[in-house]
């Protein structure tokens, strides 16, 4: 494979390109599911093939290709040279990057069991298996459970002489139940809504999660919550578990501190950010107690977002987002690293497949745990109610105003549990929401969680990220706007 | 199948002919007979700008080929994008190994017979080939627009071709090419953006300079925005917005959905749910619409009366649920297996005669809105869904647009929604963001719920 990636890289310098990367990938996934006690998805693939990156006249250029033979390769070069001659007719100015090394690294990411050595039948075996324990409760109206692997070999080859090899396996699995009585729907999830726990592990992340153990009691609340209590509408301490706030991370700190929104590059789609560079080390993002990072070391976690260098070549790094409630900096690209004069790209640069050209993603950006047990966060006010897994997100795009609903909640009452409630949604503002936190659970309760399905840029890219967070909790929320009359 | 597409270059007929027969025979040397094939091919370009500067460009190609095998009553399913013979048989042997794990299924039907499906000529030899000096000319003469009126322009202009086809054992044989251009355009003022989007299976139909002019004027009208309480208002909705809002439903009209109890329409089939103003189909054949007019396992896409004066009457049918339920599947089934099992994807919802103008001209006090944003569903039965305006919301006061808005957040019911429309424009092709495209009218509807309001 390094071979044909250096080749590619040859052909990419023709005269004029002042910069050239190519990233070759040779991908396969595993995908099983289960519906109702029979199997339902059953597949595999695998797809290869390279992208070519050029600088051409100052401008980007980019062109990928599934054809690896040695024409094919020579055609996407020219294609992507003559791409980013055409992008010099609506030039304003040259893309300038931010300095980087040169790099020659080999890395796999650790993965204890390999996914794709156990058999299907294992695999599907406890899939069913948990199916008929969720299927045991006569008012589950449907269980399905899932599991997917996937494998990427990339080789990054660029004109500063980096060539650099990584190989990541990610895992994930998890299930769900839906009871459906008179008019209404119910929905319980684990580990997490929409596909479960995702992580950069082989089938140890299986084993860890230990499905069938939780499927019981999941059943139990999905059709339990018909009877609940409708969650109150009004302004409440709030208080949500670690997945939920991960994802409240991702939305609310993750996609604003991009900074090619921020810069304008998504205002057509994603959007921009409120976080203006005059914000930059002057607003108070949260309150004191709130700490975040973007960081995509292998000792950060087995994060979506995990790797050892970025798409274009940049080593992962940790960067403060958020240190004591203060906003301390951006996820940066080379070259937006650059336009605000900054020495160097933070490494967040990424692609999905060999079909698309990187973007400032999300690495894994974490909210840093607390100093208070789980007990202490629950128990620091007389009256709250308890959110848990994810049902519905929605933030606007400049990410100020968000909504979430989740599966579940419980009315908490001098620190303990009291009554379960249906249906419960919160909203608010970002920035008040934050200085609003706490208290945070400390790192026996921080999970590094995994969000599939991600996306951004056009064309499209859905890409995985990695969002640590314990519980936490937050004074004087907005909650059930979203079933109020 | 007619002659002129085996001139599309990424994928003839007869190539897949062919490579279908090397599937077949690798089946054969490992004593399988029915085999089932599906192929992708596809070849696209996107200039992406902003900022008033062309800062992506892209193009890629691709295709892939997906097998399933099935014997003993159980199937599963092996994907590559690689052609050669040993990548080919690989794949066959992965999906027979994968065949093996699964336990046998007495429902699992036999590979589709073979059934004359209908060409729609869908491809423009023109898009197929724009250049990339093409798509700079247009975007250069778009940012000219906007930048021309002190704003700035974000958006991107895509061309490219695609091509499905479908083989299988029993004879089945059925391919499908199209062509498909989309432009969309962001023009930004200091407090304030304007947004047009189109797509169109020629480039020749989408006109930038005049989706720019657009753009910019919302974003001129809509400058220095007031904000207004949230509370239940009559709401213009122009057709982007009806798109991406009504779109969400149209997922639970499966007839799987329903097996499943996750539908709305879970024992509500036949019963009046909307107005009688709300009459939606689903036509692959529809002159406006594009995609492929057979489905997952090659069965031909049947016309669907999904909402007739207010009554959902018909639902999609993949074979399987077809099966189970003793009717005719209707060809909108995903590739097999999948838990899903069908939807339809080529929405029609019939127009009126009331312009957008006069939807205004008769509205006392009401919101314009260009288009929504970040949609999900809150609650499944009610279909509840929330999301935000962007990019151009108006408030109408005495028949007439008198200033922009700060956006709001809506959380709205899409029965009540369609209980509440009192007129409807002509259709048109909609492009937006949270739906795939569709046949839809602007609508005015009376009551939509906005709950909060956002900073800008």
């Amino acid at each position: 494979m390094k071979k044909l990636a250096l080749e590619a890289l040859d052909s990419a310098l023709r005269p004029g390109v002042t910069y050239a990367d190519v990233r070759l990938i040779d991908s396969r996934e595993r995908d099983l599911s289960t519906k109702n006690g029979k199997p339902s998805q059953v597949s595999s693939s695998e797809s290869a093939g390279l992208g070519i990156r050029v600088l051409a006249e100052g401008c980007w250029g980019f062109a990928a290709t599934d054809d690896l033979s040695k024409a094919g390769v020579k055609s996407a070069a020219a294609l992507a040279v003559e791409i980013a001659r055409a992008s010099a007719l609506a030039k304003k100015r040259d893309v300038v990057l931010a300095p980087e090394d040169k790099y020659e690294a080999t890395w796999a990411s650790p993965c204890q069991i390999d996914p794709f050595s156990v058999s299907v039948d294992e695999q599907l075996a406890l899939l069913l298996g948990i199916d008929a324990e969720l299927r045991r409760n006569s008012g589950v109206t449907l269980a399905q459970t899932s599991m997917v692997f996937h494998r990427e070999r990339q080789i990054f080859a660029s004109s500063l002489g980096s060539v650099i090899d990584q190989t990541r396996t990610a895992s994930g699995a998890g299930f769900d139940v839906h009871s459906f009585r008179g008019d209404e729907i119910q929905k319980r999830s684990y580990p997490n809504s929409f596909g479960g726990q995702h992580q950069l592990k082989g089938y140890e992340l299986i084993h860890e999660l230990a499905m069938l153990d939780h499927a019981a009691r999941v059943a139990e609340e999905a059709v339990a919550l018909h009877s609940a209590m409708q969650c109150p509408e009004g302004r409440f301490d709030l208080i949500v578990d670690g997945s939920q706030l991960g994802l409240q991370v991702h939305e609310s700190i993750g996609h604003p501190i991009e900074l090619d929104r921020v810069l304008g590059s998504e205002a057509n789609y994603a959007g921009m950010s409120f976080l203006t560079l005059d914000k930059l080390n002057k607003l108070r993002y949260g309150s004191e107690i709130v700490n975040a990072v973007c960081d995509a070391r292998p000792e950060h976690g087995p994060g979506l977002g995990t790797f050892l260098f970025d798409d274009e070549g940049v080593p992962a790094q940790s960067a403060d987002i958020i240190r004591n409630g203060q906003f301390v900096g951006y996820m940066t690209s080379r070259e937006t690293a650059a336009a605000i004069g900054q020495a160097r790209s933070n490494g967040t640069m990424r692609a999905t497949g060999w079909s698309r050209s990187p973007l400032i993603r999300m690495t894994n950006v974490s909210l840093m745990p607390g100093e208070q047990t789980l007990d202490e966060v629950l128990g620091g006010v007389s009256n709250a109610i308890y959110m848990e897994t994810n049902r519905s997100w929605s933030i606007d795009d400049k990410r100020y105003n968000f909504q979430f609903g989740c599966e579940i909640a419980w009315e908490i009452r001098d620190g303990k549990r009291g009554r379960m409630l249906k249906n419960p949604t919160y909203s608010g503002i970002t920035t008040e929401f934050w200085n609003s936190c706490a208290a945070i659970a400390n790192r026996d309760h921080w999970v590094l969680w995994g969000v599939p399905n991600c996306g951004k840029g056009q064309p499209e890219q859905v890409i995985g990220t990695g969002h640590g967070a314990s519980p936490a909790r937050f004074h004087d929320v907005k909650i059930g706007a979203a079933y109020a009359g | 199948m007619p002659a002129d597409v085996d001139k599309i270059p990424i994928l003839s007929l007869d190539r897949s002919r062919e490579l279908f027969e090397n599937v077949q025979q690798a089946a054969h040397s490992f004593g399988v007979r029915d085999v089932e094939v599906l192929f992708a091919a596809h070849r696209g370009a996107l200039t992406r700008f902003a900022n008033n500067n062309i800062h992506q460009n892209v193009a890629e190609q691709g295709q892939w080929i997906s097998v399933r095998v099935l014997f003993d009553q159980k199937t599963a399913r092996a994907t590559t994008n690689r052609f050669d013979a040993d990548s080919i048989r690989s794949a066959v042997e992965q999906a027979i190994a994968l065949t093996k794990s699964v336990a046998a299924d007495p429902e699992l039907l036999p590979l589709s017979p073979p059934s004359a499906i209908p060409q729609i000529p869908r491809f423009d030899a023109a898009t197929a080939s724009a250049s990339p000096m093409d798509r700079a000319r247009s975007v250069a003469e778009a940012i000219r627009v906007v930048e021309g009126a002190g704003q700035t322009a974000a958006g991107f202009y895509s061309t490219g071709q695609s091509v499905e086809a479908i083989f299988n054992s029993a004879g089945l044989a059925a391919l499908h090419s199209e062509t498909m251009a989309q432009f969309s355009i962001t023009a930004m003022a200091e407090d304030s953006s304007g947004w047009a989007k189109e797509s169109a299976v020629a480039y020749s139909a989408i006109n930038p300079v005049q989706m720019a002019r657009r753009a910019s004027d919302k974003a001129r009208l809509s400058r220095d925005p007031r904000e207004v309480d949230p509370g239940r208002y009559t709401v213009i909705m122009e057709p982007a917005a009806v798109l991406d809002l009504v779109g969400q439903m149209f997922g639970d009209f499966s007839a799987t959905a329903l097996e499943d109890k996750r539908s709305f329409l879970t024992d509500r089939l036949g019963a009046k749910l909307f107005g009688d103003n709300i009459h939606i189909t689903d036509d692959v054949a529809h002159p406006l619409q594009a995609g492929v007019p057979f489905d997952g396992e090659g069965v031909r896409r049947r016309k669907l009366a999904l909402v007739d004066a207010g009554v959902p009457r018909e639902l999609a049918y993949a074979r399987s649920s077809a099966r189970r339920a003793g009717v005719e599947p209707t060809g909108h089934g995903f590739p097999v297996p999948n838990e899903i099992g069908e939807a339809p994807m080529n929405i029609v919802i019939s127009g009126g005669s009331t312009s957008i103008e006069q939807m205004i001209a008769s509205t006392a006090r009401g919101v314009l809105v260009t288009r929504f944003w970040y949609i999900r569903e809150v609650d499944p039965f009610s279909k509840i869904m929330t999301g935000m305006t962007r990019d151009g919301t108006f408030l109408i006061e005495d028949g007439r647009l008198t200033c922009g808005l700060r956006n709001f957040r809506f959380n709205q019911g899409l029965i009540e929604l369609l209980n509440n429309v009192e007129a409807l424009s002509p259709t048109v092709r909609a492009s937006g963001e949270e739906a795939f495209d569709m046949v839809v009218p602007a609508m005015k509807v009376n009551g939509f719920h906005f709950t909060e309001v956002t900073r800008f």
